[in-house]
């Protein structure tokens, strides 16, 4: 819907468009049912780095204060990237490749392990 | 020559009576033009799709020459700077409860000081671009009530900025930090939509429906905790707060029965102003369950008894025109039980990053919060404290890194919760607008994104800002020293250890 507004013309450009981040682009990332975290994480990536560097380094950075953090067996996460969940993941692969693009969101799940005491903290 | 003799029997000037005196005084102020178009003259008036018909059904909401105003107000001046001057020749600071209430006021001094300035230049301009002039009186009144809130909230406050952190540079740091871009920017959409806009987002719903949920905690936690000094601002603006409040429920009544077609555009006001407005009161509700020692009721109490009750009967009344109650206050109803611990939850994350305290709370507090919230404390959020304890006593006290996902609208990090369904699992929306993503924390603040996308593709995120480099760094500390203004290591991080509880324990004696 238009904003109502008293000029013809109100559009403006997008103030966190791409193009901000120079090469890199925003990704927010969140660990489902790890609540000690208030909220998902905002990162600066490249498209260009792959999903383990991802993992490697800002996913490492963000969550591992979390005493669950160290006993996470990544073959079995999952990821749902934008409300898709990922499937037959190659770490390898680019984030540009898996289709991660601008301010999209990555959750993921680590079965069996569910917070501190199992509470989803 | 002679000179005219001068008349001795004078024509007694009539006084004017009441009625007279006070429609010249106020009415009669307009005047029809004889050259000018008045269409011209009050461009701002049709935007909106609003019609008036007929500005003279006006009613005033409140009965108030300048003269009196000026009057009423300026003995109500002498009273407070007088009760000013004697909070701080006898150092009120030591009479408040302890070192932690502090940080509730420096909260409200950075976070809603800042908005009654915003409020005085919004009812400034809508006190010109409304033609009827009524409206346009009492707009003016209100505009400068609220800069008088403005310099008597600093006046109160000022006094502690001699004996504890985290006052100074407010009005930057209003401008710049984090969590502050929530009041800041839920003003400045008020103050960027139309006129009747405007008054439907702060007269009606944020002055008259919500305004208990500001007004009654911060004044009682300041009674409750010692603190004369806001407790004297606070009365000083009850009577203000009462004028207003008239005004809002006048502009929502007048606009409901001007027009019909008048009824969707408000209904749509109030869904997105209810919205907005109680997530801003987020932050008042994590006050009033965390940060005052001494608890005047918890969240979910005021919210039942100022909302639930009082809003419900409000709305049943304005049921005749077609109106209802606001979208989503059935989320908001299950909402009460969590929010505050949420938002709280957000500060003690990020307190390396806050200009105020933050802490665990005591066991007594905790029991406190369990009797309160005995369907949501012990099953959600104390296993949060016991971690945080945990993580304390390994000397690892929990400061999140890295920096939080906001949300669109309402620029809060993104932590409320699904309501149906799974309450620890945070309630992610999102939205596509030309070619771009955007995320939005509920089904409210979705609406109102999609609503007028336009509007809030513009927002300035503080996390995407100092993202994209633009507020210094590169490291969090030097955003906090340089681009905030804060005095790193004493305004922020934990109270336990800070200088404001090192000084408070000295004065009073305290064996450390």
């Amino acid at each position: 819907m238009p904003v109502q507004a008293i000029q013809k013309n109100y559009e403006f450009d997008a103030r966190d468009a791409q193009k901000n981040y120079g090469d890199n682009m925003l990704l927010y990332v969140g660990w489902d049912h790890h609540t000690l975290f208030c909220a998902a994480h905002a990162f600066v990536v490249s498209p260009q780095q792959s999903l383990q560097d991802l993992i490697d380094q800002q996913i490492q950075a963000g969550f591992n204060q979390h005493p669950d953090f160290e006993h996470i067996d990544w073959s079995k996460v999952q990821f749902t990237l934008n409300r898709e969940r990922l499937t037959d993941i190659d770490f390898s692969k680019t984030l540009a490749d898996l289709n991660f693009d601008h301010k999209s969101l990555l959750r993921f799940v680590t079965p069996g392990l569910d917070g501190y005491n199992g509470t989803h903290v | 020559m002679n000179s005219q003799a001068k008349n001795t029997t004078k024509t007694a000037t009539k006084k004017l009576n009441a009625k007279d005196r006070y429609r010249m005084l106020t009415r009669d102020l307009d005047w029809d033009f004889s050259y000018a178009d008045r269409k011209e003259a009050f461009p701002y008036e049709e935007f909106e799709g609003i019609k008036i018909t007929d500005w003279s059904k006006w009613e005033d909401p409140f009965r108030l020459t300048m003269d009196s105003y000026w009057k009423y107000q300026s003995e109500k001046e002498k009273k407070l700077y007088a009760i000013f001057d004697a909070f701080s020749q006898n150092n009120g600071q030591m009479n408040v409860s302890n070192e932690r209430y502090l940080n509730a006021i420096k909260l409200f001094l950075t976070a809603v000081t800042p908005l009654e300035y915003q409020a005085y230049q919004g009812y400034a301009h809508v006190g010109r671009q409304f033609s009827g002039i009524g409206a346009r009186i009492a707009s003016q009144m209100q505009s400068i009530d609220e800069l008088r809130h403005v310099q008597t909230q600093i006046h109160a406050m000022s006094h502690y900025n001699k004996f504890f952190d985290g006052f100074q540079d407010w009005a930057h740091m209003h401008d710049r930090v984090w969590y502050l871009s929530v009041p800041k920017s839920f003003f400045e959409d008020a103050r960027s939509a139309g006129p009747f806009e405007f008054l439907l987002a702060i007269s009606f719903s944020f002055e008259y429906v919500l305004t208990n949920l500001l007004f009654v905690p911060f004044m009682s936690g300041a009674a409750y905790n010692g603190d004369m000094a806001t407790v004297t601002f606070g009365f000083s603006a009850q009577s203000d707060e009462a004028r207003h409040m008239t005004l809002g429920l006048e502009i929502v009544k007048f606009l409901l029965e001007q027009h019909e077609d008048n009824v969707p555009i408000v209904q749509e006001w109030i869904d997105k102003w209810f919205w907005r407005g109680t997530r801003l009161l987020s932050i008042v509700g994590m006050m009033m369950d965390y940060m005052l020692p001494n608890k005047v009721m918890s969240w979910k109490e005021a919210w039942e008894t100022y909302f639930e009750e009082a809003g419900g009967a409000l709305f049943k009344d304005l049921s005749r025109y077609g109106i209802r109650m606001p979208k989503y206050s059935d989320v908001i109803v299950k909402e009460k039980e969590h929010i505050s611990h949420q938002a709280w939850w957000i500060f003690y994350n990020f307190g390396h990053a806050a200009g105020f305290h933050t802490w665990i709370p005591t066991d007594e507090e905790m029991d406190w919060l369990s009797e309160k919230y005995p369907d949501t404390f012990d099953k959600y959020y104390r296993p949060k404290w016991e971690l945080a304890r945990k993580l304390e006593a390994e000397g690892k006290r929990f400061y999140s890194n890295g920096l939080p996902q906001l949300c669109q609208i309402c620029q809060i990090p993104m932590t409320f919760t699904e309501m149906d369904g799974d309450p620890t699992m945070f309630s992610y929306r999102d939205s596509i607008y030309k070619g771009e993503r955007y995320h939005t924390c509920s089904d409210g603040c979705h609406d109102i994104f999609e609503n007028e996308p336009e509007k809030y593709i513009q927002a300035w995120l503080p996390v995407n800002q100092i993202l994209q480099g633009n507020c210094g760094g590169p490291d969090l500390e030097s955003i906090l020293r340089d681009y905030y203004n804060f005095n790193v290591g004493a305004d922020n991080m934990d109270i336990e250890g800070s200088p404001d509880q090192e000084r408070w324990r000295k004065w009073k004696g305290h064996v450390a």
